[in-house]
């Protein structure tokens, strides 16, 4: 089935009992039973509810695995999948995976002793050197936050397979319109479906997808002891934004990639950092293994006060934190996504002062660039 | 307090949008929040960390229950999984023995393989408590009073004035009560728990949990847990249990009225044993509840003389409804050793006296001669 076709028509997300061609938001904590002895396939609204489990199913379609499961955040999600590991386990985490997956490593699950080293999946033989006889999975982000390093999802599935790893990714920048790392192999992907997936920055929503029944199953059984569940109405509206998923992250994606072109040409920008731009490092692996760049794109101005000048002087993007939204939002990872590193450590990782994001929306391409030049040659003019 | 909590719960969320006056507090249905410029914000930021929704209800919940902070989650157990953050691999929690299922799920299934150790005692025994608050490595006791299903009474105070002597946290569960009967906070405990999903929303429609803390330094770690682990209650979900605690204190009542009088006629049916209804005198719990607290409240057990009756009771009863749950202006009739506490080991369930002879109502505010009738009918 063609992704756009996927997207409309993937699965249980029609009510069977009246036809309507939107599943009915179940409001409710708990079902009727007719019958003491065997419960009915509905029991309890944390652990069943039809919503989720239409928005569930409809995640598993999309993402090619055995089973969806949804949660109130993505970081709910990441969570519950963490729970799967147990004290002295180690976890082999790349190095600029999203911030808030860092903070429970270092702390929440730090104190019941999961074991993490944190490095550049870029580099398979980083990674390689890096496992040690208590290492039990791979958790990585391609591409990663906020520079769009690549990892080489296939290069990550053959280590693991030669060392008994599971591999866990971070599909929420590409969505699995573009990029379906369960089909090359990865046991689960998690995603903030906050993102690209409810893209209209109207939720708070997370979702899991496990490529094998058994692992889903032990999640699934986290999800209903943990309880870290997405409730009916957020439910509803993912399942409504991925209705046009395939048309929102093409427009974003064609209007990211004439922005990151034309950024590129701007005496004021210093680099451009997209995917499919030609000079990115990893854009071969890239294109083997994703439909395209995405619609994040991040770039470099001179320094700090250069780039905070800019980003006043911009008129259509949201200063916000968060991406994937129909409006772009522009962040300043230095102060915002970022901030929490401490700054040798953050420039270290090439987010210099001068970084900005930009999550690019369904704007016109030719009123953001008119936005955009504006803001760079106000600032050309300020400090000329 | 400055008012009374029938005001309190009433005004939930009254005065809170100043650019419309609107009554009720506006649904945020929003992920994130537009800076002023850069390095200003409105307070809000992102709705993981804090949204104005979810927050007048934690603000609510913190003034109902008289605590620091109040924060607002995905389910019960996601709130009482959040709590259990703050203690380590290695550390032990001393734990009401007959609690609810999925809180026993949780302790053995996720945290005791992360290294946290629950011992589990008979709370309703002060000195059991007192012995097992000795054990080494103890960090905190969890209370589950009234539990569920037997409806047990630990006594609060006495057992928070032990914890607290012994520098250990004292969490209670006050889903069954909640802050219009008991208030944990003013009788000692640090950490109040709720499934929200029960009383407090109280119609059966939403699935949430609660918690409210005693310091500010309880609430900077579960702010940061919150935040951190994403366990979050949604803003559909969140204006639904403040509407829900609006009727609170009504329903509360009411329910309460119904169970007396369901409770008192059971006691003397023949086909009965064991009552289980904290506002029955001859309940071992009833004098701490007169002392400390205000309500009995909804919930009541008892066994029937065969377990082979419990079947047709539960498919013949027309207006209660068969379903898991609780707290709901519905009533509800439950069969815990098949349904609330399958997970749990048959030899503990048998010697608790979780047998298959009891059955647990959740009594509605439906008119207390109907719902007499309907268990008349299938006794």
């Amino acid at each position: 089935m063609n992704d756009h076709t996927r997207l409309i028509h993937s699965g249980k997300d029609r009510d069977p009992y009246t036809g309507a061609s939107s599943i009915p938001i179940y409001q409710l904590s708990t079902y009727a039973q007719a019958d003491p002895e065997h419960l009915g396939p509905y029991d309890y609204g944390r652990s069943d509810n039809p919503t989720r489990e239409a928005l569930e199913h409809t995640m598993a379609e999309l993402e090619g695995g055995a089973r969806g499961l949804a949660f109130a955040s993505g970081m709910a999600a990441t969570s519950s999948v963490l729970l799967l590991f147990q004290p002295g386990d180690h976890l082999l985490v790349g190095k600029d995976i999203y911030g808030g997956t860092y903070r429970i490593l270092t702390t929440v699950f730090r104190q019941w002793k999961l074991d993490v080293t944190f490095v550049d999946t870029a580099d398979p033989e980083c990674v390689r050197r890096a496992i040690k006889p208590t290492t039990r999975a791979l958790f990585v982000e391609t591409p990663a936050n906020p520079l769009l390093n690549i990892t080489d999802l296939r290069a990550m599935v053959r280590l693991a397979r030669e060392h008994g790893l599971l591999t866990l990714t971070d599909n929420t920048f590409m969505s699995p319109y573009l990029q379906r790392p369960l089909e090359l192999g990865f046991d689960i992907v998690v995603h903030s479906a906050t993102k690209f997936l409810g893209g209209h920055s109207d939720l708070i929503a997370g979702v899991a997808v496990t490529r094998e029944e058994s692992i889903g199953r032990r999640l699934r059984s986290i999800q209903n002891a943990f309880g870290a569940i997405l409730g009916p109405q957020d439910s509803w509206l993912v399942l409504r934004g991925l209705k046009t998923l395939g048309v929102r992250m093409d427009a974003q994606q064609n209007t990211a990639e004439t922005l990151a072109r034309w950024l590129q040409t701007q005496p004021g920008i210093v680099k451009v950092h997209y995917p499919t731009l030609p000079g990115h490092p990893g854009r071969d692996i890239h294109l083997s293994q994703a439909k395209g760049g995405g619609a994040v794109i991040s770039f470099e101005l001179a320094d700090g006060p250069s780039a905070v000048a800019f980003m006043k002087r911009l008129k259509l993007p949201l200063v916000a934190v968060s991406l994937g939204g129909v409006e772009s939002i522009l962040s300043y990872p230095a102060t915002m996504s970022h901030a929490a590193l401490p700054r040798a450590e953050r420039l270290a990782r090439g987010i210099t002062d001068g970084l900005v994001r930009l999550s690019v929306g369904l704007e016109s391409a030719e009123d953001l660039i008119a936005d955009l030049n504006n803001a760079l040659t106000d600032k050309q003019h300020r400090t000329e | 307090m400055p008012c009374k909590i029938s005001t309190l719960l009433a005004q939930a969320g009254n005065r809170r949008d100043p650019a419309t006056g609107a009554i009720s507090a506006p649904i945020y249905q929003t992920a994130s929040f537009s800076h002023p410029a850069l390095g200003q914000s409105t307070g809000f930021d992102y709705s993981r960390s804090s949204n104005p929704t979810r927050l007048v209800l934690e603000e609510t919940l913190a003034a109902a229950d008289g605590g620091f902070k109040g924060f607002a989650f995905a389910s019960g157990l996601a709130a009482i999984d959040t709590v259990l953050h703050l203690f380590h691999s290695g550390d032990s929690i001393v734990v009401t023995e007959d609690l609810y299922g999925g809180t026993f799920r949780l302790f053995e299934k996720v945290f005791r393989p992360l290294g946290l150790n629950a011992l589990y005692v008979d709370t309703s025994d002060l000195s059991a408590v007192e012995q097992a608050l000795q054990r080494p490595g103890v960090r905190a006791i969890f209370l589950e009073t009234p539990t569920n299903p037997l409806l047990k009474i630990a006594d609060i105070r006495a057992i928070s004035a032990l914890a607290r002597a012994r520098g250990i946290l004292t969490l209670v569960d006050n889903t069954f009560l909640t802050p219009v009967f008991q208030r944990p906070i003013a009788l000692g405990a640090d950490i109040v728990l709720y499934s929200a999903t029960k009383y407090l929303a109280g119609h059966n429609d939403v699935v949430a949990g609660a918690a409210v803390v005693r310091t500010a330094e309880l609430a900077s770690q579960i702010g940061f847990f919150q935040n951190a682990i994403g366990s979050i209650l949604g803003p559909q979900d969140a204006w639904l249990t403040i509407r829900g605690l609006k009727t609170l204190p009504l329903r509360l009542q009411k329910q309460q009225e119904n169970a007396q009088q369901i409770a008192v006629w059971l006691t003397s049916h023949p086909r009965v044993r064991n009552v289980r209804y904290p506002g029955l005198p001859q309940h071992p719990g009833h004098d701490i509840l007169n002392r400390e607290h205000s309500g009995y409240g909804g919930m009541l057990a008892f066994e029937v003389d065969e377990a082979a009756r419990v079947p047709a009771i539960l498919a013949g009863v027309k207006v209660f409804l068969f379903a898991e749950s609780l707290g709901g202006v519905e009533s509800l009739i439950t069969y815990p050793a098949v349904q609330t506490h399958a997970d749990m080991d048959p030899a503990l369930r048998a010697r608790l006296g979780i047998n298959d002879r009891l059955v647990r109502l959740s009594v509605g505010v439906e008119d207390g001669n109907d719902l007499v009738d309907d268990l008349r009918a299938v006794l």
